[in-house]
């Protein structure tokens, strides 16, 4: 842009246009830059500079917001392990072949890879280094004084003029009059929230005054607030733990590390971390839309209720809701899943009871088909497994295989497989729970056996295949009751959460928000006013000067010029001279015109 | 009186007819400018010349319009305006009757996000346009507005059904609003970034006085710089909406998930998007960058939006799934 301007208006306008201690540092490739181009200087310390200088510059941090906007799409396409394993695991099963060389690149755990990594470390360093300066920079700015009047404002883009007559009668001089209207002035743009410096010079009398410090500050909040955001979300993460526990009714869960069915904890969270406290979910309500209304068999207002414990023995009650997560001693319970937990007992031969227990069946589609699993380890010949499928209400479909039409029981049914052999469980190596390892097993009952798969309702008993016993569907329904919802217990999913980072997360957060605000919407801008007297009349010049985006500087001008008038106006002394006003739009030809943004 | 349930949809498809009017009064309106502007031709090209040759053009557009386009000229883009507002008014009342048929705020499946998008797409629109005279996006912003709401009545349609448990939250309302208005905003800049590549691509041809120009329209139109600085300005409006949409989305899902960020596909999708425009206002500031460039990461940054909202919203797998499709 200056190369249109001549070598006199440089001069000439110096003063405003170049930039000064007052105004944000930037990096030399930023659009208000000098532009230099660095060359490396011979010699380490050269080329160090250099690079550091690369690294701060404005063209690499876009360069490497781009790249981080692309290198975290790949993790919306693969599923990711932290997010949803078993979709990695499905993954894994349909493309065996193409499995490890995506893994080994780490795209099914994007946001933990070091390429992922060193992308936003490399944007966090170049953000530490650019700011760093500019926060020295700016604090030096923030006590700096606004520069010298121009000598000539009508070069620049916002100029307006005017024109002052003294009375005949009035006693003052011209000077004196054109002193008095920028010590007006002066006032007036203090009001404005502008900071002032007078300038007179001979005949001259101007202020100078700048406003919008708070953009720049904006800027550096915001910056300052993203690199708060990444360390504590990493650091943070370093004292959270997250812990799942399934809970059927009437069961208790203490707080310890030995309780939990599944716990991740940061590095820094020692074993005797933990709270104590005893839960016990009393009861799980759950209603579902009614036959023949909209979103039929929808189920929704979960609520596990629970009676909580503390450590002096305190019992208090509550609930844990979907979107109202429970405070406990720091912790948050949230509610993940529910479902069945039909409650069965097994006889062996002799009629003696090996197995009893309410056992959470994980639900399988929206009707809750459930689906479980019971080992018996002893008391029998041979160890036992049973797997079984619960309709809460049972129909037969299309192909006569039985489904459950609707998620509350209203005609519950359990049916078993049974396999006898070696559970698999004495080997020391985990199982889980919810699967059963049938390799080292036969089957005694269900489909490919001539024997029928046990069916039961609740309070039936049936045989075990080959006379080994029975089995026994308990009726947990209370005394007199009428109907079959509440004959199955039902289990709740509990995730134990505790992140005292949190809420620093989110204080940064909006720190960055404000910061955006004041950086984005702070108009930051020069405004001059200068008067000039003569024989009976006083001459003022007006003009603003946008530093950055600033939409409304004309408007600010025109507001300035009229405010002024009103005031001087007020004060007595001159008057305007009406015809004599013009605005820069006709004053000086747009060529010359010596805008800056 | 039908049933609100069934009346929300009639509104709905009468708004889009309406629309669908509007857009051709709008296109009748780009033809005319191309025609009438043949004329005056000669006499602003050789203020063009001056402009992109000599310094920076003056802020000779502020109004939007050159000072040279006689009001009676835009009659179609009059005629234009009165269908959207007209058109908006349906839209209106077909998105508050849906409101009050399902007892909550009409947001809460793809088939009510996409009718609140759009909604509120017109209604910055209107707004803007009793302030500046953006009357040239009109074509745009109602072509827009009739395709995403025909194909999502078509296609996303769900009978008013009780919400699932984790949308029961104040954040729906805030959350799912902030960015539908956040869209908006990104929709107009999108527009106004398209046609300052085309302008900056007519301005560079009038330089070299090449024998074609591009579309005639792009003569009544401010000149690139302009529309630069209010894609701008819409750009960032929507990226501090879109910044409140991001910090509001992890604090519901610290309610309703117990995390508040885990790179679940929306999120994922949130946050590239928030990068991107976080590029864009970047570029408009380094040296180089400003102009095309930048124009181009608004575009991309609006296609990210409407992927995001699509796609994302249909086909991808995740805990967003509030689409109300099965
Ligand atoms: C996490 C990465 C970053 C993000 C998300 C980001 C985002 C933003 C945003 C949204 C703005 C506009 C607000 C404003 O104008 O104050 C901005 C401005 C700015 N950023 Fe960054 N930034 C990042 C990194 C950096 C880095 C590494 C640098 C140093 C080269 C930098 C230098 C600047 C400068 C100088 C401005 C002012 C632009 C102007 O004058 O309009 N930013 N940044």
């Amino acid at each position: 842009m200056s190369s249109s301007r001549s070598e006199t208006e440089i001069t000439t306008s110096k003063d405003a246009v170049n930039s000064d201690v007052s105004d944000p540092l930037r990096p030399s490739d930023h659009i208000d830059g000098d532009g230099s181009i660095a060359q490396p200087k011979l010699g380490l310390v050269g080329w160090l500079r250099w690079g550091w200088r690369q690294l701060t510059s404005m063209r690499t941090a876009l360069v490497l917001l781009l790249v981080l906007a692309i290198a975290a799409i790949p993790g919306s396409i693969f599923p990711q392990r932290m997010a949803d394993p078993n979709g990695v695991t499905e993954w894994e099963r349909n493309n065996p072949d193409l499995f490890p060389v995506l893994d080994a690149l780490k795209l099914f755990d994007v946001y933990l890879s070091p390429w992922f990594s060193a992308i936003y470390l490399l944007l966090f360093t170049s953000l530490v280094g650019c700011v760093i300066p500019r926060i020295r920079h700016h604090a030096k700015a923030l006590r700096a004084r606004p520069p010298r009047t121009p000598a000539r404002l009508q070069r620049l883009e916002d100029f307006r003029s005017a024109q002052r007559d003294l009375p005949a009668s009035a006693g003052s001089s011209a000077d004196a009059e054109a002193s008095a209207s920028i010590d007006i002035a002066t006032k007036q743009l203090k009001s404005l929230g502008y900071r002032v410096e007078r300038y007179d010079k001979g005949r001259t009398f101007s202020v100078s005054a700048e406003r919008g410090y708070w953009r720049e500050t904006g800027n550096l909040l915001f910056h300052i607030a993203l690199v708060g955001v990444l360390i504590t979300v990493g650091v943070g993460g370093g004292f959270a733990y997250t812990g799942q526990r399934v809970l059927v009714e009437g069961e208790t869960f203490a707080n310890t590390l030995v309780d939990y069915d599944s716990m991740n904890r940061g590095r820094f969270v020692a074993d005797d971390a933990l709270t104590p406290y005893a839960m016990r979910l009393d009861s799980f309500d759950v209603t579902y839309q009614p036959f023949g209304e909209p979103g039929s068999g929808q189920a929704g207002d979960f609520s596990a209720n629970v009676a909580v414990t503390d450590r002096e023995g305190d019992t208090s009650e509550g609930s844990v809701r979907v979107n109202h997560p429970l405070d406990i001693a720091g912790d948050k319970i949230y509610l993940l899943g529910n479902g069945y937990a039909p409650t069965i007992t097994v006889r062996n031969a002799d009629g003696d009871v090996v197995y009893h227990n309410s056992v959470p069946f994980l639900p399988q589609d929206n009707n809750m088909t459930s689906l479980g699993v019971i080992k018996v380890t002893d008391g029998m010949p041979e160890q036992l497994g049973l797997i079984g499928f619960f309709y809460p209400t049972a129909a037969s479909g299309k192909d006569g295989a039985i489904a459950s039409g609707f998620g509350d029981l209203v005609n519950p049914l359990l049916t078993l497989d049974v396999y006898a052999g070696d559970l698999g469980i004495n080997d020391g190596a985990p199982k889980s729970v919810y699967v059963l390892d049938t390799t080292g097993m036969t089957k005694l009952a269900g489909r490919t056996t001539d024997v029928e798969s046990i069916e039961l309702s609740p309070g039936e008993t049936g045989d075990l295949p080959n006379g080994l016993g029975t089995v026994t569907f308990e009726d947990e329904s209370p005394e007199g009751a009428t109907d079959a919802t509440q004959s199955v217990k039902r289990f709740a999913s509990l995730q134990i959460h505790h992140d005292a980072s949190a809420v620093w997360v989110l204080v940064f957060a909006l720190l960055a928000l404000g910061g955006l605000m004041l950086a984005l919407f702070v108009p930051r801008r020069r405004v001059w006013v200068k008067a000039t007297g003569a024989n009976d009349s006083v001459f003022l010049e007006y003009a603003g000067l946008a530093r950055g985006e600033d939409p409304t500087l004309a408007a600010a001008v025109d507001a300035l010029v009229a405010g002024h008038a009103r005031l001087m106006d007020a004060a007595g002394g001159s008057v305007a001279r009406e015809e004599q006003t013009s605005s820069g739009e006709q004053a000086p030809p747009a060529s010359e015109h010596a805008k800056v943004d | 009186m039908p049933d609100l349930d069934v009346l929300s949809p009639i509104l709905l498809w009468t708004a889009i007819a309406i629309y669908a009017a509007a857009f051709v009064a709008y296109a009748f309106d780009l033809a005319r400018r191309s025609q009438v502007t043949a004329d005056a031709k000669s006499v602003r090209e050789a203020e063009l010349v001056v402009a992109a040759g000599g310094a920076t053009p003056a802020r000779r557009a502020a109004s939007g319009v050159p000072a040279s386009g006689a009001p009676q000229r835009f009659v179609m883009a009059r005629i234009g305006t009165s269908l959207t507002v007209l058109g908006f008014l349906f839209h209106l009342a077909a998105t508050v009757t849906r409101g009050i048929a399902a007892g909550r705020v009409p947001w809460a499946n793809l088939y009510e996000f996409a009718m609140i998008g759009t909604l509120l797409i017109v209604a910055v629109f209107l707004a803007v346009l009793s302030r500046i005279d953006l009357r040239f996006l009109g074509t745009f912003i109602t072509g827009l507005v009739v395709v995403l709401m025909g194909a999502s009545a078509t296609n996303f349609f769900v009978a008013v059904v009780p919400l699932m448990d984790p949308l029961k939250s104040v954040w729906l309302i805030i959350h799912v609003f902030v960015a539908s208005l956040a869209t908006a905003f990104f929709a107009l800049a999108f527009a106004l970034s398209v046609l300052q590549l085309m302008q900056s691509r007519r301005e560079r041809l009038v330089v070299e006085a090449a024998e074609r120009t591009g579309a005639g329209f792009l003569r009544t139109l401010p000149q690139s710089d302009r529309l630069e600085s209010l894609a701008y300005r819409f750009t960032i409006i929507g990226f501090i909406l879109w910044t409140f949409t991001l910090i509001a989305g992890a604090i519901w899902a610290q309610d309703a998930w117990g995390r508040y960020w885990g790179f679940d596909v929306k999120e994922t999708w949130t946050f590239v998007i928030w990068v991107i425009y976080a590029g864009y206002i970047h570029a408009r500031a380094t040296r180089g960058w400003r102009g095309n460039p930048s124009a181009w990461l608004a575009i991309v940054g609006f296609s990210a939006v409407i992927f995001n909202f699509t796609i994302v919203n249909v086909f991808f797998k995740g805990l967003h799934a509030y689409s109300g499709l099965s």
